[in-house]
């Protein structure tokens, strides 16, 4: 406790620092395209498209091949593991086509959910088996950051004490591991809008879970510099009847973070969970337009508010290319003004209107 | 755990959020004059006077006579019981004279450290029992802030875990009690600079121990925006041979606020602990420059550092109360300057020079 043995070297803690803010520059976010085999089922169901390896290919590289502007918009992808190894059609590595893009290439590490026996259906998240090895490996192989999901739920006696601190701790075991081999480690600690609580709740809940983490964190000696945040944003339960507006969900997720996230985390990007593409990038405008002190880059790790309306337009048919990009180099381009708080989307009258909506945060 | 029993209001919070932003307004910092009957016996002995209680006062009374230039430099006082209740020589209680000057009143209120069995030495800090009623009196006797000072030392197996976790959770639990009688707590857990240690291990060290007090405070629901902290800045031991620059000081301490402290609490009012007038202000005055954004004010609280000349001064003579407070006056403007990165320093090279001294942080 009192003795100090460095984790990290000098060299190893300026690479980690160097590759965090490189994603995060200039109001750039992350492309979650790290959807597992599972869930891209789910997605392509949607789209009435089978689940094949090739499809699944197919619109990665749709969404892999746009524009090397993109660039602009999207500072890292997270790959799933099988999409690390991938081609496009010329037999070009799609994690060479995203670093030559100066993308950074990211993989999801976690293995998935287990239940946690005597709660109320909760869960930690399994994957540390091994997970040196497989980190230098996908470093190798071109990763240069990671991403595991912890997975926390508002419901009676949820989430319990177990659940929080043993979904940190593992949060911060994958970070140490993470950097010991590299790699910037991501770190999401979802707490899921499911339920019909409040707005208010949340933030109680994401306070206390951020908290729990950070605290983790400091523990196993994870440097923060190099590392990624990767939360909820505090909304209400999606059963909840009181409606919030943009601006107060930005005032409760910024309350939150500010109370429990050190300045010496460089960005803190949003998951988009169930939210729509446009109520997306709409509370991550208003959420950088928050009038609060904010040390830390705003951003946005958005899987479906970013890949929605492009997924619709492509339909499985190659036919459908240029829909398809244009769709998604349009959600990349929004978000990224909303990181800078520039956004302006059709019918509002920008900024200036928003302000007044903002709240003391003492009501917080 | 996931239940929210709001311990505040809107209209608490707001007034003890008010009350932090005035002490730490811009170029303001605070003057600790609440040393014990026990440590006013040393300082008066050093300048050969009796310890009276009408010498104390005498003392204080060459401090609060200050004119208005104090008014842009000190936004708070720290009193002692004692001193709370006393008046000058015109019958004026010193209170009153603070306050006029728009100047907040804040009290002393641990009583002393208590040994911990079992540990090398080590400490907690006593107060706790009927903290509320002394709060709730002191409150309507004036005062608006509060300081409790938790000691840890560092040594080949200190601080310990123990030692650690227990100051942490005193140092939440007053300032639990504290905010619900409308005070706003200094949270003071000071690392005593005695020893050969390096800065490192000092920056090791203040890391651990405020990670665990943010989290002590987070687990027992204290509002940050309501909260002070009064920490050690980081520095080698008193018997380290290495000599560091304070831009050197100034990268390890902000670095390690950075790391712990979230940048909802308002203000970081260092202790000077041993250090001269002159370091006190100097090293301040880097902390400010230093390059690393910083989201909180960066103060000063000193006793010893804003006294010391003032003391030597008056050695308890009457006819010396004016030069005294002159002394004084003088040393409070400069923390003032220094406060906000604009201390030229006594004639030496300026900032200028200085700036190419400050290391990149991923060096500590």
């Amino acid at each position: 406790m009192a003795h100090q043995f460095p984790a990290l070297t000098s060299e190893q803690k300026k690479e980690l620092s160097e590759i965090a803010q490189r994603i995060v520059a200039n109001g750039k976010g992350i492309l979650a395209a790290d959807e597992s085999v599972g869930t891209m089922g789910n997605r392509l169901q949607r789209i009435k498209v089978e689940n094949t390896e090739e499809n699944r290919r197919q619109f990665r590289e749709m969404l892999f091949t746009v524009d090397n502007s993109i660039n602009q918009s999207i500072g890292g992808v997270i790959l799933f593991h099988e999409t690390l190894y991938q081609k496009d059609s010329q037999g070009k590595l799609f994690r060479n086509i995203l670093k030559e893009k100066g993308i950074v290439v990211g993989i999801k590490l976690d293995q998935g959910g287990a239940p946690l026996a005597g709660t109320n259906k909760e869960t930690t998240i399994q994957g540390l088996d091994g997970l040196s090895e497989r980190c230098a490996q996908y470093k190798k192989d071109g990763a240069d950051f990671g991403k595991w999901r912890a997975v926390l739920r508002i419901d009676n006696h949820c989430p319990s004490n177990l659940a929080i601190q043993e979904n940190a701790n593992a949060l911060a075991c994958y970070a140490s591991i993470c950097q010991q081999n590299g790699l910037v480690p991501i770190v999401e600690p979802e707490v899921l809008p499911d339920g019909d609580h409040d707005m208010e709740h949340c933030q109680y809940v994401t306070e206390k879970v951020l908290a729990a983490v950070y605290k983790a964190l400091n523990d196993h000696h994870v440097y923060l510099e190099g590392t990624l945040l990767k939360p909820n944003m505090v909304t209400a339960g999606h059963a909840c009847t009181k409606k919030y507006m943009p601006e107060q969900v930005a005032m409760a997720t910024v309350t939150a973070l500010h109370r429990t996230v050190p300045a010496a985390v460089p960005g803190i990007c949003f998951l988009s969970g169930g939210m729509s593409e446009e109520d997306a990038t709409l509370n991550l405008n208003a959420i950088n337009l928050c009038p609060l002190p904010k040390p830390w880059k705003l951003s946005f790790s958005y899987g479906r508010a970013l890949q929605a309306s492009a997924l619709a337009a492509w339909g499985g048919k190659a036919a459908n290319k240029r829909a398809t990009q244009e769709a998604f180099m349009k959600r990349a381009v929004a978000n990224c003004q909303a990181a800078k708080g520039q956004y302006v989307h059709s019918g509002s009258s920008g900024a200036a209107s928003t302000q007044s909506l903002f709240t003391a945060s003492y009501t917080y | 755990m996931p239940h929210s029993y709001p311990a505040l209001s809107a209209e608490q919070k707001k007034e003890l959020s008010d009350i932090a932003l005035r002490i730490v307004a811009p170029g303001k910092g605070i003057l600790a004059a609440d040393e014990s009957v026990g440590s006013m016996a040393k300082r008066l002995s050093q300048i050969g006077v009796e310890n009276t209680e009408e010498n104390r006062r005498l003392y204080r009374q060459v401090l609060f006579s200050a004119d208005d230039r104090v008014k842009k430099c000190i936004g708070g006082v720290i009193f002692f019981h004692e001193t709370l209740y006393q008046k000058d020589d015109s019958g004026v209680p010193f209170v009153r004279t603070i306050q006029d000057k728009g100047i907040v009143v804040g009290i002393k209120v641990d009583k002393g450290v208590v040994p911990l069995a079992g540990t090398d030495g080590e400490t907690t800090t006593q107060g706790l029992d009927g903290l509320s009623e002394r709060c709730a009196q002191y409150k309507k006797d004036g005062a608006d802030f509060a300081k409790w000072r938790c000691v840890l030392k560092i040594s080949e197996r200190t601080p310990s875990a123990l030692a650690i976790l227990e100051n942490a959770n005193v140092l939440a639990r007053y300032a639990s009690i504290c905010q619900q009688n409308g005070i706003v707590p200094i949270v003071e857990p000071e690392i005593l600079p005695d020893g050969d240690h390096d800065l490192k291990r000092c920056q090791y060290v203040t890391e651990k121990v405020l990670a665990a007090v943010y989290k002590a405070l987070s687990d027992h629901h204290v509002y940050l925006e309501g909260t002070l902290l009064k920490p050690n800045m980081v520095t080698p031991g008193h018997a380290c041979p290495i000599k560091y620059s304070p831009e050197e000081i100034a990268m390890a301490t902000v670095t390690a606020l950075r790391r712990t402290v979230p940048p909802a609490v308002p203000g970081v009012t260092f202790l000077s602990g041993g250090q001269s007038e002159e370091e006190a202000s100097l090293n301040l005055n880097a902390i400010n420059r230093c390059p690393l954004p910083r989201p909180w004010a960066l103060t000063f609280s000193y006793g010893r550092a804003l006294q010391a000349s003032a003391l030597n001064a008056w050695r308890g003579q009457q006819d010396n109360a004016e030069a005294a407070t002159e002394e004084f006056i003088k040393r409070a403007e400069v923390n003032g300057l220094a406060a906000q990165g604009k201390y030229e320093g006594s004639g030496e090279d300026g900032g200028a020079a200085a700036q190419s001294l400050y290391i990149a942080n991923h060096a500590y």
